[in-house]
């Protein structure tokens, strides 16, 4: 079998590798780097567990193949904390208990991510379709919701505060 | 060992509190390891190939194409997993459901399997085995399966009392309650009776089965999977593949979602059997067209109830007949909805029958409190019918005929202290019964009971030179129990949350400890780790005593140290755990506290919801617009996690009740086992779930704790029912209520209204 030959960033570090035409990012991801974050939970771009961004924008990387993010920028769930400092999101869905078995919650934090970094500042109904491609079966979503608005919260916050210390 | 188990009021400093879970960073970092995320050096890939059809005997499976391959290592038939169960028929049937021997049961029967270097290879292995079928007739439907014409499942079977001679799909008929329904109905001033059906759901964990197998020709073997209950795993799986059961360790991965799914082995015996054959690590993954198709969904029923009562609203006579498909094996679904029908109430002449019904589908699994939620819809359906027709609030006629401390259940044992009449009380006084409703809008109410478990636990506590203590379990964590644990562990030995961390134990590290389901985790773990620190407590006064060269006796164990009683030790400053455990290795070694218990006294559960809704006359759809749920914990815990399991319960109760349900072709086959074809509830389909907590001690519980995992999924259905009953001014009797069986039930009901008007 030939492999393509693959050269991407992912999480900002750069990496390399070699993947049947066919294979899909998420097996790339899981089975040759070791990226075991993003989960499988249908294969068919459902139920939003294998979440990444591409170049900043969320997909189903069991939708992608591994070929097609040659010279792309590509973020997990593993990226999110900055070293041992995790994101709001991340605090606020243990602080929230917004996860029970947490398979989903990668898919989810990537999710509620790319809804912030495009909309600092969204209601509960936008929260609500913005997470509407992922699936959670142990919560109700509720705690999840609360947890995102109050990350958002926290990211307001912060961007505030830069802002300030910007301009002294 | 025995202790006490009686409940004791104590106070709490910790239990009760809202801190972050001891496994929370893993989980919000990608770290947690589930069930497909372990691999192993030299691991190949399994793969499953299965039957197309509903039901047909397998006259050859010719595999030498496949095992000439390149890259292919083993492939196996059932002659590779031979019957060793020795006349078990339950263990049989496991056998037989995870790889098809004659003949193929229901369409997703395995039938055969490979083991390759790769997923391209095995695949492709999968489509060179050559599998020659005789399709026999098949039947799908509950009712249909009870004819006497129907295709019959398994021959071996008969219908309890019945012909001997005769084979059937009627596995089992179980009949629960007491009284004289004849002399009840006989006096009942009104009567109510209707029918109902439920579709085919799917726990719908997101997490696929999944686990990693090596058993070697010394038959010798480890197994990493996600399951609820590894030492369940483990016996079933040494019985199958001949295995000593100390030779097969089996670790419990985080689990991806359950909901009593996860408490049977589907794949795990054929992932052992290919390792055995290829004599190396075996991953074996289910695909999400796989878990719908071979892993085993909650029961379709039908199910009839009649209730008789007086003009002022006391029931006077109840019966139901309830009848559940299993699956193409026996199961106990039938008895379960017949036992849990009438529990939420006081009956004098009460009598349900369950019937357990075989069909070509697929096994079918528990499914969080299984098969209350279908008799709890056709009895609350039922219970509503009857205050329409005596001119009664619903929640009115609920509490004038519930059950209290006394009553004797309608499946046999009296009742001890119970919060069926609290759970309405607080539904009556509570804000959202009288909020307005607006047009095509509708407002349901509906109970639910479930048993709850205890079963066989055990734990070990050890405390670590510093003071910091090991606890290791053997439920597993399906949804935040190690932070309860960690909470009343920290709580009994008196030191901070942070010092306790839980493990759950491989099947090597600690005795068998029975599946985590019937809510039974936080119930039994706690209990075994209650005692298991008040042991380790013993043994750090005697420590202290020998220290202080006293009698044990006359030390006491307050807030995390241990205290010299009596006017002539005050000379004796307090010894806190740590300094105890500092001086452990010259003082007789480590400490620890063990504890083995048989948990029973498990405490029933009620709940009671209330639930909004506004259904489209036009197209027939219908949006949850605002949930209560409201259910006895006994103790909460860790209340987040209680909330927690409190709203998982009604979004899936919401699913099965509005969307979710198999959809069977005339062929017999499966046309919708995918997320996309079976819409299980999105984040814009359910508004905030409301929760209230009710706290009735359990008394056979030293913390007062119930189980809490299971009760909120049994009221959902009929709480919706009633709800869209309401708004759409006609009674829903099939679940689930999607847009097509809405429309038709108000196009039906104009009809009748023309119909009559036109008469």
């Amino acid at each position: 079998m030939s492999g393509v030959h693959v050269s991407t960033t992912v999480n900002g570090d750069a990496v390399e590798f070699v993947c049947p035409g066919g294979e899909s990012l998420l097996d790339v991801l899981r089975n040759r780097l070791g990226l075991t974050g993003a989960k499988e939970g249908c294969g068919t771009g459902d139920c939003g567990a294998c979440s990444v961004t591409l170049d900043g924008q969320l997909v189903c990387s069991c939708l992608v193949l591994g070929a097609e993010v040659e010279g792309r920028e590509v973020n997990t769930v593993e990226g999110m904390a900055e070293g041992n400092r995790l994101h709001p999101l991340q605090r606020q869905f243990l602080d929230n208990a917004a996860l029970q078995c947490g398979i989903c919650t990668p898919g989810f934090l990537v999710a509620a991510k790319a809804l912030l970094d495009e909309n600092p500042n969204p209601t509960e109904t936008e929260i609500r379709y913005a997470l509407a491609g992922n699936l959670c079966r142990c919560t109700g979503y509720d705690k999840i919701v609360r947890a995102v608005d109050a990350a958002a919260k926290d990211l307001r916050r912060e961007a505030k505060r830069k802002a300030r210390q910007k301009s002294k | 060992m025995t202790a006490d188990t009686s409940y004791t009021d104590q106070e709490f400093e910790l239990v009760g509190t809202r801190p972050v879970r001891p496994d929370g960073i893993d989980k919000v970092t990608g770290r947690a390891r589930y069930g497909a995320d372990a691999s192993a050096p030299g691991q190949l890939v399994g793969a499953i190939l299965r039957s197309p059809h509903a039901h047909a005997k397998i006259k050859k499976i010719d595999t030498s194409k496949a095992e000439k391959l390149a890259g292919v290592k083993a492939v196996i038939t059932s002659a590779d997993l031979p019957d060793l169960t020795h006349g078990n028929r339950a263990s049989f049937d496991i056998l037989e459901n995870c790889m098809a021997r004659d003949r193929a049961l229901y369409d997703g029967h395995a039938v055969a399997a490979v083991a390759a270097i790769d997923q391209v290879t095995a695949r492709r292995a999968l489509s060179l085995i050559k599998v020659v079928y005789k399709k026999l007739p098949h039947v799908t439907d509950v009712d249909e399966a009870m004819q006497d014409s129907a295709p019959i499942v398994q021959p071996h079977i008969r219908t309890p009392g019945g012909d001997p001679d005769k084979p059937t799909n009627i596995s089992q008929i179980s009949t629960f309650g007491h009284g004289d329904v004849e002399a009840g109905f006989a006096k009942a001033e009104v009567i109510v009776e209707e029918s109902f059906k439920t579709e085919q759901t799917h726990q719908g964990y997101i997490e696929p089965h999944a686990c990693l197998a090596t058993l070697g020709p010394d038959g010798q073997g480890e197994l990493w999977v996600t399951t609820q209950g590894h030492y369940t795993f483990r016996n079933i799986c040494a019985e199958l593949l001949g295995l000593e059961v100390a030779n097969l360790k089996v670790t419990s991965s985080e689990i991806g979602g359950g909901f009593g799914g996860k408490t049977h082995v589907w794949m795990e015996p054929v992932a052992l059997a290919l390792s055995r054959k290829a004599n190396r690590p075996v991953k074996l993954v289910m695909s999400r067209e796989e878990v719908f198709r071979a892993s085993g969904p909650t029961s379709s029923t039908s199910v009839d109830v009649k209730l008789g009562a007086t003009a002022d609203g006391r029931i006077v006579a109840a019966t139901a007949t309830l009848r559940y498909q299993g699956g193409a094996f026996p199961g106990i679904w039938g008895m379960l909805g017949a036992m849990t029908s009438f529990a939420c109430y006081d009956l004098e002449n009460v009598k349900s029958i369950g019937y357990d019904v075989l069909v070509n589908r697929p096994k079918v699994a528990a499914y969080r409190a299984p098969s209350a939620p279908m008799a709890a819809f056709g009895v609350e359906s039922t219970m509503n019918l009857l205050a329409e027709k005596i001119g009664m609030d619903p929640v009115e006629l609920r509490i004038l005929n519930a059950a209290t401390e006394g009553t004797k259940a309608s499946y046999g044992p009296p009742y001890g202290p119970i919060g069926i009449g609290a759970t309405l009380e607080a539904v009556q006084k509570h804000p959202h019964m009288r909020a307005r409703l607006g047009k095509n809008q509708g407002r349901g109410m509906a109970c639910g009971f479930w048993f709850n478990f205890g079963g066989q636990t055990c734990c070990d506590l050890n405390i670590g030179v510093d003071g910091t203590v090991n606890l290791t379990v053997g439920t597993v964590d399906v949804g935040g129990s190690r932070a309860s644990l960690s909470l009343i562990a920290a709580e009994e030995l008196g030191i901070p949350y942070e010092k306790v961390r839980v493990t759950i134990g491989d099947t090597a590290s600690l005795g068998h400890n029975d599946t985590t389901e019937g809510s039974r985790g936080t119930f039994s773990s706690g209990m075994a780790t209650i005692f298991a620190a008040r042991n380790a407590i013993e043994e750090l006064k005697v420590r202290a005593a020998q220290t202080w060269e006293i009698d044990a006796k006359h030390v006491d164990w307050q807030n995390g140290q241990a205290v010299a009683r009596g006017i002539e030790h005050s000379n004796l400053g307090p010894l806190t755990l740590e300094e105890l455990a500092r001086k452990s290795p010259t003082t007789g070694g480590p400490i620890a506290g063990h504890n083995e218990v048989v948990a029973d006294g498990a405490g029933v559960s009620f709940a009671s919801h209330i639930c909004d809704v506004e259904v489209d006359p036009e197209t027939g759809s219908t949006k949850v617009l605002r949930y209560t749920v409201v259910q006895d914990a006994g103790k909460a815990i860790h209340p987040d996690y209680v909330e927690g399991q409190f709203q998982g319960g009604a979004a899936q109760g919401i699913g099965w009740a509005l969307n979710e349900e198999y959809i069977y072709g005339k062929d017999g086959r499966l046309q919708n086992p995918g997320f996309l074809d079976y819409r299980i509830p999105v984040c814009s389909d359910l508004p905030f779930i409301d929760t209230k907590i009710l706290e009735i001690p359990n008394p056979n519980h030293p913390y007062g704790i119930r189980g809490v995992g299971e009760t909120s999924i049994v009221p959902p259905l009929a709480a919706i029912a009633n709800a869209v009953s309401n708004a759409v001014g006609v009674r829903m009797k099939h679940i689930p209520m999607s847009p097509p069986r809405i429309l038709k039930a108000i196009k039906e009901q104009q009809a009748g209204e023309s119909q009559v008007s036109a008469g």
